[in-house]
């Protein structure tokens, strides 16, 4: 058995909360500078800001965003591996809220939904833990802002209604509230489970690498297709119209009940920010 | 690109048309849907609201903390749709500029062409390359509310976009054009 400190998780997630804030992740950064080269003015400048902005927030360490997010967080915890010291959310809820604090990203959290108390720290995080064969932990942050968060939908599908009715709700999700959630956008989809479990593999599909092949040639070419109609929706970059409404499509799909034909769409902005490291 | 100073909009806000990109300088303040809420209880309770809003420019946006020797933190736009149940209020108490990001209601539409306004769009998540616009920036009020407190800032030529013009244009009401697409 392989023992980790916590103090070490902790340390690795208060540096993720700033290299994710201050970084986009290469795939994104290369589709951004692809859809740069296809798209007209002024749709085009958009884009190029958004590429600058890229650089700025690199070289000078300032966030990406103003909205550094709710700190989500999908750990693979490996069964070779025994934490000591502090369970696993108390060590990650505290290398967030040493992450924030340190590094200058806003906190976003409130303490009560109904009531406007800042927690001051950006905690609690979103936690989900999957288990690995593995004797290490691998941690991945995604951060995301309230404006794309609050474009994303899910649905319980009648079963009949099948791959149509998923795409149509899926599309009527983007058209509906696309350009609130500073597109180009990256659309996580997650197909059957249920209530709970779609929600949670819409987001986690965004993970994905932007070019990457989706492992079942029959998804794989939904989500070409997804991609393509989404793109004729001309939201464009910042909802301005323009050939670049998203950069990718991913989809999860899983086992459902025979009664339920759950589907969510989970609508992810432009600045992508993500980042992994493995202890 | 154009450069217009806030008070060259006040006095010919109708010159600007939809779809049209400027660098705006000037004084905005920052307020989103927690600091619209309390400036209409203040309306709505005959009190004063915390600045002038006769000829005010508003900013959706809550900044990130400024770090030791900077003036501000990252500070892009969040979504202005959040803002329309109030915003026809705040034309009404005499706010002339707008700037957020997304489309916004009919209702706030018809508000800006009735008060002789315009809306404005950054580009969301550039919030970095803003941040280096603003030359001068302090807490105005509501200083509770953390990030969404209302500050005071100076700008220096910040990009943005005309989205609804004066005469009511708006680059968010239009078709979805299938040719755009190869």
């Amino acid at each position: 058995m392989r023992k980790i400190k916590s103090e070490i998780i902790t340390m690795a997630v208060e540096e993720l909360c700033a290299l994710a804030n201050y970084e986009l992740p290469n795939d994104v950064l290369s589709a951004l500078k692809a859809a740069h080269k296809k798209e007209n003015v002024p749709a085009k400048n958009v884009l190029a800001q958004i590429i600058k902005n890229a650089r700025i927030a690199k070289d000078e360490k300032i966030p990406l965003c103003q909205d550094t997010g709710t700190a989500n967080f999908f750990i693979d915890l490996g069964r070779g591996v025994q934490i000591e010291g502090l369970n696993l959310y108390d060590a990650v809820n505290k290398g967030v809220s040493l992450g924030y604090k340190n590094n200058y990203l806003r906190k976003s959290i409130l303490c009560d939904p109904l009531i406007r108390k800042n927690t001051g720290d950006n905690t609690p995080a979103n936690v989900y833990v999957n288990f690995s064969d593995d004797d290490n932990i691998k941690i991945t942050f995604l951060p995301k802002g309230g404006g794309s968060e609050n474009a994303s939908a899910l649905k319980m599908l009648n079963p009949s209604q099948s791959w149509e009715g998923i795409k149509n709700f899926i599309l009527q999700t983007v058209k509906e509230k696309g350009a609130n959630a500073c597109p180009p956008l990256i659309i996580g989809v997650a197909i059957g489970g249920d209530f709970s479990c779609a929600a949670k593999n819409a987001k986690a599909a965004l993970l994905r690498k932007i070019g990457s092949k989706n492992k079942n040639p029959f998804y794989a070419k939904k989500e070409k297709e997804l991609l393509k109609e989404i793109n004729k929706l001309a939201i464009g970059p910042m909802g301005i119209g323009g050939k670049t409404t998203a950069l990718a499509v991913f989809i999860d799909a899983k086992p459902r009940h025979i009664a339920s034909l759950p589907a969510a769409v989970s609508i992810q902005c432009h600045s992508h920010r993500h980042k992994t490291i493995v202890l | 690109m154009k450069k217009l100073t806030i008070r060259e909009i006040l006095l010919n806000a109708g010159a600007l048309k939809a779809g049209e990109p400027v660098l705006l300088s000037g004084t905005v303040y920052t307020a989103r849907d927690a600091a619209h809420k309390r400036i209409s209880d203040l309306l709505n309770k005959g009190a004063k609201p915390p600045f002038e809003l006769r000829g005010a420019a508003i900013y959706y946006c809550g900044p990130a903390p400024a770090k030791p020797g900077t003036i501000i933190g990252a500070c892009g736009p969040t979504t202005s749709a959040r803002m329309d149940a109030f915003t026809p209020q705040m034309l009404e108490n005499g706010v002339k500029i707008l700037i957020g990001k997304g489309p916004r209601s009919k209702e706030v539409s018809d508000s800006i062409v009735k008060n002789n306004a315009v809306y404005f769009i950054a580009t969301g998540g550039a919030a970095a390359l803003l941040s280096k616009t603003v030359i001068k920036a302090g807490i105005c009020a509501f200083k509770d509310l953390g990030p969404e407190a209302v500050y005071k800032l100076e700008v220096k030529d910040m990009p943005l976009i005309t989205a609804i013009d004066a005469c009511g244009n708006d680059i968010f009401n239009r078709q979805a054009n299938n040719d755009q697409n190869d």
